[in-house]
């Protein structure tokens, strides 16, 4: 089900922890969804000197939150800003189709604390942004309405072709 | 490294004596029981014996029996072939809200494609269903109940004989889908007052593939499987008779062993939830602490996420099963979890353990020394515990 990066990341997971002290703290999902991560940096000239993370979730999304910590420690802002949804799943070695919503949130998670980090700059502190609710990986059929995973091909209620 | 297996509700492994009893049937005695010459009349009464001990395994007559190819078929044509078979008389069908998916999707069905109404009917936060609620839903349109006996993510027995009374008393049919129960407590179709019930093959060490419905005599129910006159022509296909030969091996043996199995179930589960429940806080034990199934022990491990700890517990050699959103492939919080009333950010942390009586002591302890270190490892790095913590 998962490659052996993804597995490796899940079992020891890189940069987990908290930095009391942050410069920059990006939190997305929420518990009822399944995942939730917090993103903190430290930034020293411009550059991601340190970034940890603390994530609830299942094993694609701790992979996702240890691979992009990995991707963006040391980084220039700019190119931590570039590192996206794609370039993380490519990374892991691939996500389950159903999974890949995951890889999102990770480079999310650490773009929102980037923002945070400019955002405090520019002295316009705000509280941390609500957690973004992420969209359901699911089809409705449009024949009978129920909902399928979305890896099925014919709807799992009347047989109908999704 | 050890394997501890701990998900017989996922799957069994086939019993020996049962795969002795079956290889036979592959290439040597292999003539259609539908054959007139001997060595099809030869094959049917081997079948028969089979339906005979299903029978005896489940208190029900020999004619009462019809093999399936799963549980999941066995709950089709219970739901489905007995409502339709009904609809001039209503189009109203109760289950309740915890069933398998073979159930509730079946009257979804009902529901699309024959013009029924469907009540999905609430349970308790244990998961139990009660005769007051039921009788609230019941109505001159009602022509089938089906509620499950024992819960596969909780583990929850219902009071099935006083359930199914009430609706024998207004000339309602009655299935219950007793595929976690047959074989892992007596199970009697008279003393439960069932008109259907549902068992399968695997849950009783027989191979996947596997399963018979129990069906009153002389209740009507549509086939789904239209075919020959192979059982009677309530369901058509050449019979799979490697598969039910294993079948009655498997209820043989499981008659035999009812009277110690569940004793020594239940005492491997409550060393497991009581070890649990004493070494990890903020733990949830899910269904009914006592009216539940011998080997089953189901929980929510708070501010962790199920699929991940399954994975952490699998490099254990540990393997359970979970009903956490991230795990299904729809990634919906289990609808049973939410049926009996579990916060869904709790629901996330369900971890089920299905024991059999292949599993010892030894194994409990195993499982005992790795848990609490997979879900403290998970906790250390989850922002939801750190919150609680924080509180």
């Amino acid at each position: 089900m998962y490659s052996e990066i993804v597995m490796d990341h899940f079992t020891n997971p890189r940069n987990t922890g908290v930095i009391e002290d942050a410069d920059g703290v990006g939190e997305v999902g929420n518990p009822v969804c399944g995942d939730m991560m917090t993103f903190y940096i430290k930034v020293k000239d411009n550059v991601l000197e340190d970034v940890k993370f603390n994530t609830f979730g299942c094993v694609a999304a701790i992979a996702v939150s240890s691979i992009v910590s990995e991707m963006a420690k040391g980084k220039t802002l700019e190119e931590a800003k570039r590192i996206s949804k794609k370039g993380v799943a490519e990374a892991l070695g691939g996500l389950p189709k159903n999974k890949l919503h995951c890889s999102n949130l990770g480079a999310e998670a650490l773009s929102l604390a980037i923002k945070n980090y400019e955002d405090r700059k520019a002295g316009k502190v705000k509280d941390s942004d609500s957690p973004k609710e992420h969209a359901e990986e699911s089809v409705a059929c449009s024949c009978c309405d129920a909902v399928n995973p979305s890896e099925a091909k014919f709807c799992m209620q009347c047989g109908g072709k999704l | 490294m050890k394997r501890v297996y701990l998900d017989h509700a996922a799957a069994t492994p086939v019993r020996k004596e049962v795969l002795e009893a079956m290889l036979p049937y592959f290439s040597k005695i292999y003539a259609n029981p539908s054959s007139v010459y001997d060595l099809g009349t030869n094959v049917k009464r081997v079948l028969e014996e089979q339906r005979e001990k299903v029978a005896e395994l489940i208190g029900a007559g020999k004619n009462e029996i019809i093999f399936t190819s799963s549980g999941a078929e066995a709950n089709n044509i219970a739901v489905k072939g007995a409502a339709l078979a009904n609809r001039k008389k209503g189009k109203h069908v109760i289950v309740s809200a915890i069933e398998h998916h073979s159930v509730l999707n079946s009257a979804r069905f009902l529901e699309r494609f024959h013009g029924f109404e469907v009540t999905f009917l609430p349970v308790d936060k244990y998961g139990l269903a009660s005769v007051e609620t039921l009788e609230r839903f019941l109505t001159d349109e009602t022509v089938l109940v089906s509620i499950m006996h024992g819960n596969n993510e909780i583990g929850t027995i219902q009071q099935i004989s006083e359930l199914a009374t009430s609706c024998k008393e207004r000339g309602i049919a009655f299935h219950t889908d007793a595929v976690a129960t047959v074989g892992s407590i007596p199970v009697d179709v008279k003393e439960l007052n069932v008109d259907l019930l549902s068992l399968s093959g695997p849950a009783l060490g027989a191979p996947k593939g596997t399963g018979a419905l129990y069906f009153k005599k002389k209740l009507r129910f549509v086939p789904l499987i239209h075919g020959g006159i192979q059982e009677n022509g309530r369901r058509g296909g050449t019979e799979n008779v490697p598969g039910i030969v294993g079948l009655g091996k498997a209820a043989e043996l499981a008659i035999s062993e009812l009277s110690s199995k569940p004793l020594y179930l239940q005492g491997l589960r409550e060393r497991l939830v009581s070890g649990i429940l004493e070494k990890i806080p903020h733990v949830v034990y899910t269904g009914h602490p006592e009216k539940r199934l011998p080997g089953h022990a189901s929980f929510c491990f708070e501010a962790i996420e199920g699929e991940a700890l399954l994975f952490m517990l699998s490099r254990d050699g540990i393997y359970a099963s979970t009903g956490s959103a991230c795990a299904s492939k729809a990634l919906k919080t289990s609808p049973v979890l939410v049926a009996i009333g579990v916060a869904p950010e709790i629901a996330q942390g369900s971890v089920v353990f299905t024991l059999s009586h292949e599993n010892n002591t030894e194994e409990i302890n195993h499982v005992l020394e790795k848990l609490p270190v997979a879900v403290e490892k998970l906790r250390s790095f989850s922002p939801v515990w750190r919150k609680k913590m924080a509180a």
